[in-house]
């Protein structure tokens, strides 16, 4: 099982051995320019642990990795932190090649593996708290439900100071680089927000809570091994920080303008919002989903303090990309937003009232009257528009003071 | 009055809290949720509750 594919130290006795994904662009929905990474890790202890794996068709990489360390079927246990198949996809194929003694998961992790692969395979289950000797070295199971999944949990080794954080933490960032410190500080921050506002947002109750917890047991944290993206050994202080920011959602004086269009109507009056808006004093991103990804427009909602929304009327309806993106962002929970939607029609123009229901079921509060205009907005339209982007301008400001 | 967890999730329903994000009142039990109510945390429903003890 030998290949070209090495192991690399993260401390004495913990080695990554997962595999780098150059060409995924698409994570279920969630644009991925950058690549991911499906992070497994060898912990070479008396008792040889593998804490996680790769996505199926990885398997070979992953395995070329951790024989060049050992001989594979020397690893007595498996841990898997979270049944996601970016990790777990690769373990029914595992185990026709190596035989440990354990398989260890939490106990919500044994029904949704039954689920996922139909087998019999025996599973040991741990709970919160509880503790695993590995000779040497050990681990502490902490229960992490719903972090992002029910079955979801993580470890920390005391010896090493290691949290193995399955994919809190984590981001999709194919590098050859294996540690936070090898990389610009600003592309973690942007590829970990955007992971943060497409995968951890709606369990932000959770992330404070954990965040809150894992403080007050004083543990000594000094390496996090997420499962995707970079190890954090450098930057701990930074990502944890950021965490505490983004799970309060402190929303900075920013506005985020997202329209589709059909002749240009929608777009003018997104970008005379949008001067309102600055004429204020508010930073703005204007977004076109001609232009723009859902994930993208998620990753700017992440600190801003207002939506807008514009759409034509196409048929009675909203422009579909609009729908594509508010029923996205409705599940993702972004909380405490204010705004305001505006549109153009040609003979109905029932799109604005069809945008300000998707805000209010997404509990974003309506702070403007809409603007709806029929065909091609004219000099006094535009005024309406940017007058929409003062007014919630204001109010953002006065929330803010 | 009692509290009920959420077996998918964790969260608990406190009825002194109620459920401000669903517009849920203080003081509301349990069993008088509003028809359709979910867990806020997850999304589940009543019936994945159980007694939190």
């Amino acid at each position: 099982m030998k290949g070209p594919f090495k192991a690399v130290e993260v401390c004495k006795g913990i080695f990554w051995v997962g595999a780098i994904d150059w060409t995924l662009r698409d994570f279920h929905g969630y644009s991925t320019g950058r690549g991911s990474t499906y992070n497994a890790y060898l912990i070479v202890a008396e008792h040889v642990t593998l804490v996680d794996t790769v996505k199926a068709p990885f398997l070979p990489e992953m395995m070329s990795r951790i024989s060049s360390v050992i001989d594979p079927e020397k690893i007595e246990y498996i841990i898997t932190h979270h049944t996601e198949m970016d990790h777990s996809g690769a373990l029914p194929e595992l185990l026709k090649l190596i035989h440990p003694k354990k398989l260890i998961s939490s106990t919500t992790a044994v029904d949704a593996m039954q689920r996922h692969f139909h087998w019999d395979t025996p599973v040991t289950t741990v709970k919160d708290g509880e503790s695993m000797d590995l000779g040497g070295l050990s681990l502490t199971f902490l229960d992490t439900r719903m972090l992002h999944w029910p079955e979801s949990m993580m470890s920390y080794c005391p010896e090493r100071g290691v949290l193995f954080s399955q994919d809190g933490f984590g981001m999709h960032l194919a590098s050859s680089e294996r540690f936070d410190d090898e990389l610009p500080i600003h592309l973690l921050r942007f590829e970990a927000a955007k992971y943060y506002a497409n995968i951890v947002m709606p369990f932000s109750p959770i992330v404070k809570r954990l965040l809150e917890r894992v403080q007050g047991l004083n543990l000594d944290i000094r390496i996090i091994a997420p499962d995707h993206g970079p190890i954090w050994r450098g930057c701990i202080g930074d990502i944890v920080s950021w965490y505490a920011e983004w799970s309060e959602r402190r929303a900075i004086l920013k506005a985020v303008v997202v329209y589709d269009t059909m002749w240009g109507s929608s777009a003018l009056m997104a970008r005379s919002v949008a001067e309102g808006l600055t004429s204020e004093g508010v930073s703005v991103k204007v977004m076109s989903l001609g232009a723009n990804h859902r994930s993208d427009v998620m990753t700017e909602i992440l600190d801003a303090g207002a939506l807008i929304v514009g759409s034509p009327t196409i048929n009675n309806n909203i422009f579909p990309t609009m729908v594509d993106l508010l029923v996205y962002m409705k599940g993702l929970k972004p909380a405490g937003l204010i705004g305001a939607a505006f549109g153009s029609f040609g003979w109905s123009g029932e799109s604005v009232k069809q945008l300000e229901g998707l805000l209010k079921d997404m509990k974003v509060e309506i702070v403007s009257d809409s603007v709806n205009v029929k065909y091609v907005p004219d000099a006094t339209d535009l005024d309406s528009c940017f007058a929409l982007g003062v007014s919630v301008a204001r109010k953002l400001h006065s929330l803010k003071s | 009055m009692k509290k009920y967890i959420c077996n998918v999730c964790g969260y608990v329903y406190d009825p002194a809290e109620g459920d401000p994000s669903n517009n849920v009142a203080a003081g509301t039990p349990f069993d008088k949720l509003p028809a359709g109510w979910v867990c806020p945390v997850c999304g589940v429903g009543v019936d994945e509750f159980s007694p939190f003890v």
